[in-house]
């Protein structure tokens, strides 16, 4: 899966599952920018639909109602929604 | 396709937009968030959906790109009086209550109603629903504000809140 790399601080693991016109979504890659956490997204709506179906998959394990914004950190985990204090606790 | 990227929408034809949406809310009871950058941006969201499924899927959700699964997405979405009583806030916020509106309280993320795909209702098309009962006109229910109205056809356009004739339901 092609996930986009962003340069920044180690702070593990971090993937991010996103649509590209998602306002919340738009807000978690910014706090992840103002943060400096090194992270991987994927916009799933941009992907090709042989594509999506791969990371619907992937994606399933950790969301199964595949909502988005999904942040999963270190492969264990989740955080659903644009959840600011949570996020910035934990990767801040 | 005109648009490659959501960026690439040309912010005249969002403030075009905006300014409508603005309008239509206030004619009917309703808010647009007091963010004028967030309300533009999901704006901005819901014309690059427009170019390229054909119609306003909501931005915060995957859309299928099918029409008929889609429905209940299409901005205004079936869910988001719900989530406006319950939150404050509709799911991407572009639509809030008064007190969001006048800068009382701030919106957030909130959880999704929309049930996962599996569990989603088939979709009733107009007139359709069986045993009901026998009355001179028939009564449809605008699925996204609950407007009822009795006549023979929904009409074209919901007076309260502009949905479409296809998001009616047969009700009565």
């Amino acid at each position: 899966m092609n996930f986009i790399h962003q340069e920044g601080i180690d702070r593990g693991k971090v993937l991010l599952f996103t649509l590209s016109t998602c306002i919340w979504c738009r807000k978690t890659k910014r706090l992840l920018e103002e943060l400096k956490v090194a992270y991987d997204y994927i916009d799933m709506d941009l992907l090709e639909e042989n594509e999506q179906q791969e990371a619907d998959r992937v994606l399933e394990r950790w969301n199964p109602r595949l909502s988005y914004p999904t942040l999963v950190i270190n492969d264990e985990e989740v955080i659903l929604g644009f959840k600011e204090d949570q996020i910035r606790t934990r990767l801040g | 396709m005109k648009y490659q990227r959501v960026d690439d929408v040309p912010q005249e034809s969002v403030e075009a937009l905006y300014e409508r949406l603005s309008e239509e809310a206030r004619e009917s009871g309703y808010f647009l968030n007091p963010d004028r950058d967030f309300a533009q941006e999901l704006i901005r969201s819901l014309l690059f959906n427009q170019e390229r499924y054909g119609y306003w899927a909501c931005p915060c959700r995957r859309a299928s790109g099918k029409p008929d699964q889609d429905r209940d997405i299409l901005c205004p979405c079936d869910y988001r009086d719900q989530d406006l009583e319950e939150f404050g806030a509709c799911y991407c916020a572009l639509y809030v209550d008064e007190e969001i509106a006048k800068g009382q309280r701030e919106s957030r993320s909130i959880p999704e109603r929309r049930p996962p795909e599996k569990e989603r209702s088939p979709l009733h098309e107009a007139g359709d629903k069986p045993g009901l009962s026998p009355l001179p006109y028939p009564v449809w229910r605008c699925k996204v504000c609950g407007y009822l109205c009795a006549r023979s056809e929904p009409p074209s356009l919901c007076p309260i809140c502009k949905a479409r004739k296809d998001r009616f339901e047969r009700f009565m």
